[in-house]
């Protein structure tokens, strides 16, 4: 398989996700309009296969369309932040601020109530980071955001690890996964199994009017989602997961096939919640085994060869079978 | 109009004439009845126009106050000692940013021991940071250094700290002059920010700057405060047409045309200092003092010109730098380059210790005869330290510090005099 040339497979067709050039115009996807922003230009330094940059763009485009264009991002430190400048040059075609690692939630409040106190009810304000910015050193402030239910939507791109830094572990590095910081050494390599957080689970907690999950595997969602959230108003919360091709050991070319199997394993469902309560889940059309998310990732390798490392293979599939239950993703048909 | 009310609740009214739209609050003592005064003006309906924000720390204090400067909004929030430690990342980069926050800082010392009480530890180790670092006297003259300071850092896209004495200054009862609003309006005009986010005029703030250019960012930075240098005195004069008083400045003497020893102090520690002037005069020593109100920028020329004909300088802080002495001293120093003159620092005041006129009037006597150390901790209990060090000389695990020495000192905190 790896030698060989990827076969192709065309997922718009014969399923239930329509061509866009069958719908309606005001239910294309925002990419697919020639008037879409461009928020995120091109240019940028991202890698290749880079699944933040396309989530990224996806959100920010459909924040955009749904807010009129009237829309200020802030961004928290990372490589989104790193990728998309630096001055003099920029990809952010809307008003954009980054200050620092940790603050960009509480950053986000502070525009969010400049914009109240001058009557500038019109313009809406997003803040985004990665899992780092967002799950370990920005929680403090993502947390006291969601619980004074600010209006801003935060977006978290979850790459699984620090990777600007050079793919340290953080706490949405999943167990075994091998990192900078958890290499594939010792008796139980990678990292270490039962530990990190659920945000999104975190953010219902807070009882806020909207959380989400999304994928770049399924932009259409992703766009869908963005563009609700966009019409709520209060602390919202999408956490979109965003694979990354130097990080995760994985080919460039396949950033959107990784990401599809891990919302097909379980292991990432796709769900929306408000005020605290599930109101959706994305079920899963066609479950893959958890080895067919891992195996095209090298930072997962250790669990393969030189031998196959049952045990910890069955806590991962035990995890996403708990998802699939857990969130319904695949309900009896009736 | 005048007013016999808290230094924190001056401080209050002064920033509600300033017309702020964003404040964030934290609570840390000694600084909390300020926001305090402040949230119950907004949520009475009697401060209308501004957003008060509960956050959950001072970093995110700091944070919601830089999204709401660089979206154009004039904004404040205040802190003391760990508050300012806490959001110390922010403090810089608010600065480098270049957004006209104005900060309260009550002053208080940095733990451990944690300690509540006044010194001026936090603010000096924010010395750096970029933000201009006014030092109020009195009581009203931090209600006017607030006024002063939102016309200040505007005018720089410079954040500005007003540092005010913790107790000593926030929680003392004295009468103040209260200006109208009307007086405060003709003397600070509305915001008008150099850059701000606005969606129809998309610029990013806060991008990476490499090699090539972060000499010339930091230049300019240093080049704003020596404008500032200008300004603080300009604004005084500008304060002082409008509200028919004297108020900040970069330093105010006292008594020293010919002084041969000159007291230089911050705060509201130069009170004390000018009464122990005025007790030495009458007994024919020619002493004066030097009250600095502008820390940040250092007003070198000014404080040179000040000192540059006294036989002795002597620096009083409420603050040092472990392993080296005086902070302040520093700067005199380098005022006072190529100057041959007997330079003391006198370290006081730590963490609330009463600086007492029986004191310094000892202090300066001593530095008259130019018996001082380069280095003094004013009224330092000798015998305690010297059985402390003997203890940890005999045993190992002596256990923790603070607490042997409060044990052998045998009594509470009431003798801090």
């Amino acid at each position: 398989m790896s030698d060989a040339l990827q076969s192709v497979k065309f997922y718009q067709t014969g399923t239930f996700t329509v061509g866009n050039r069958l719908l309606a115009e005001e239910e294309r996807s925002v990419q697919a309009n020639m008037q879409r922003t461009n928020s995120l230009n091109s240019g940028h330094r991202a890698c290749q296969g880079c699944g933040e940059a396309l989530g990224a763009r996806y959100a920010i485009d459909a924040a955009m369309r749904a807010s009129d264009n009237q829309l200020i991002a802030v961004n928290a430190t990372g490589c989104l932040e790193v990728f998309s400048t630096p001055y003099p040059e920029t990809s952010w075609q809307i008003p954009w601020i980054h200050s620092l690692f940790g603050n960009a939630a509480a950053v986000a409040s502070g525009v969010a109530a400049a914009m109240r106190v001058q009557g500038k009810d019109k313009v809406r304000v997003i803040a985004q980071g990665g899992d780092g910015g967002t799950t370990d050193i920005g929680f403090g402030c993502l947390s006291g955001m969601f619980e004074r239910n600010d209006d801003v939507l935060y977006i978290c791109y979850d790459n699984e690890a620090y990777m600007n830094t050079g793919v340290q572990r953080s706490s949405a590095t999943p167990p075994a996964a091998r990192t900078a910081t958890t290499p594939a050494v010792g008796k139980s390599p990678g990292n270490v199994a039962g530990t990190g957080k659920n945000v999104p689970l975190i953010a219902m907690a807070h009882m806020i009017p909207y959380v989400a999950t999304a994928s770049v595997a399924n932009l259409r969602d992703l766009e869908a989602k963005v563009t609700k959230a966009m019409g709520i108003h209060g602390a919202r919360y999408i956490h979109i997961h965003v694979p990354c091709p130097l990080g995760w050991g994985s080919k460039p070319e396949d950033t959107i096939r990784v990401a599809r199997a891990a919302v097909e394993s379980g292991l990432f469902p796709l769900f929306e919640a408000e005020h605290g309560e599930l109101t959706a889940r994305t079920p899963i059309r066609r479950k893959v085994p958890v080895d067919d998310y891992l195996k095209l990732q090298k930072r997962f390798a250790h669990l393969f060869a030189p031998k196959r490392d049952d045990e910890r293979l069955a806590q991962i599939q035990a995890t996403a079978d708990r998802n699939i239950r857990r969130f319904g993703l695949m309900p009896e048909p009736a | 109009m005048l007013r016999q009310i808290e230094g924190s609740r001056a401080v209050a009214e002064a920033i509600a004439l300033a017309r702020p739209q964003v404040i964030c609050a934290y609570p840390i003592t000694p600084q909390t009845h300020i926001v305090e005064g402040l949230g119950e003006m907004v949520k009475s309906g009697e401060l209308t126009g501004c957003e008060y924000i509960n956050v959950e720390s001072e970093f995110a204090a700091l944070s919601v106050a830089i999204g709401s400067a660089a979206a154009g909004a004039r904004t404040y929030t205040a802190t003391s000692s760990q508050g300012l430690l806490f959001m110390a990342e922010a403090v810089y980069n608010a600065a480098g940013l270049g957004l006209p926050i104005v900060m309260t800082i009550g002053n208080r010392a940095i733990g451990a021991p944690i300690n509540i009480w006044n010194d001026h530890s936090d603010s000096m180790s924010m010395r750096d940071a970029g933000w201009i670092q006014l030092f109020a006297e009195t009581n009203q003259e931090a209600l006017d250094l607030h006024i002063q300071a939102f016309k200040l850092a505007e005018a720089l896209s410079c954040p500005v700290m007003v540092c005010m004495d913790g107790f000593i200054l926030t929680h003392a009862y004295e009468r103040v002059d209260m200006p109208t609003q009307a007086q405060v309006d003709a003397f600070l005009p509305p915001f008008e920010p150099r850059q701000v986010l606005d969606p129809a005029e998309p610029v990013s703030i806060g991008a990476m700057v490499g090699p090539e250019a972060f000499t010339e960012v930091r230049y300019l930075a240093h080049h704003n405060q020596l404008r500032a240098l200008e300004l603080i005195p300009r604004l005084a004069v500008e304060f002082k047409n409008e509200f028919g008083r004297e108020s900040g400045g970069l330093l105010r003497t006292y008594r020293t045309d010919d002084a041969e020893t000159i007291v230089v102090a911050l705060g509201s520690v130069n009170g004390t200092v000018q009464e122990a002037v005025d007790t030495m005069r009458e007994q024919g020593v020619k002493v004066g003092s030097l009250s600095l109100c502008s820390f940040r920028p250092f007003p070198l020329a000014a404080v040179r010109s000040a000192l540059q004909h006294a036989k002795r300088v002597v620096v009083l802080e409420k603050c040092f730098a472990v392993g080296l002495g005086g902070i302040v001293s520093d700067g005199v120093r380098k005022a006072l380059s190529g100057i041959v003159l007997k330079g003391y620092t006198v370290v006081a005041g730590l963490g609330g210790r009463a600086i007492t006129r029986a004191s310094l009037i000892k202090l300066l006597e001593s530095a008259g005869r130019d018996e001082l150390e380069a280095v003094t901790f004013l009224d330092l209990n000798r015998e305690i330290v010297a059985h402390e060090l003997q203890r940890e000389r005999k045993a190992r695990r002596t256990g923790p510090t603070a607490e042997a020495i409060l044990k052998s000192l045998g009594t509470v905190a009431s003798s801090v005099g």
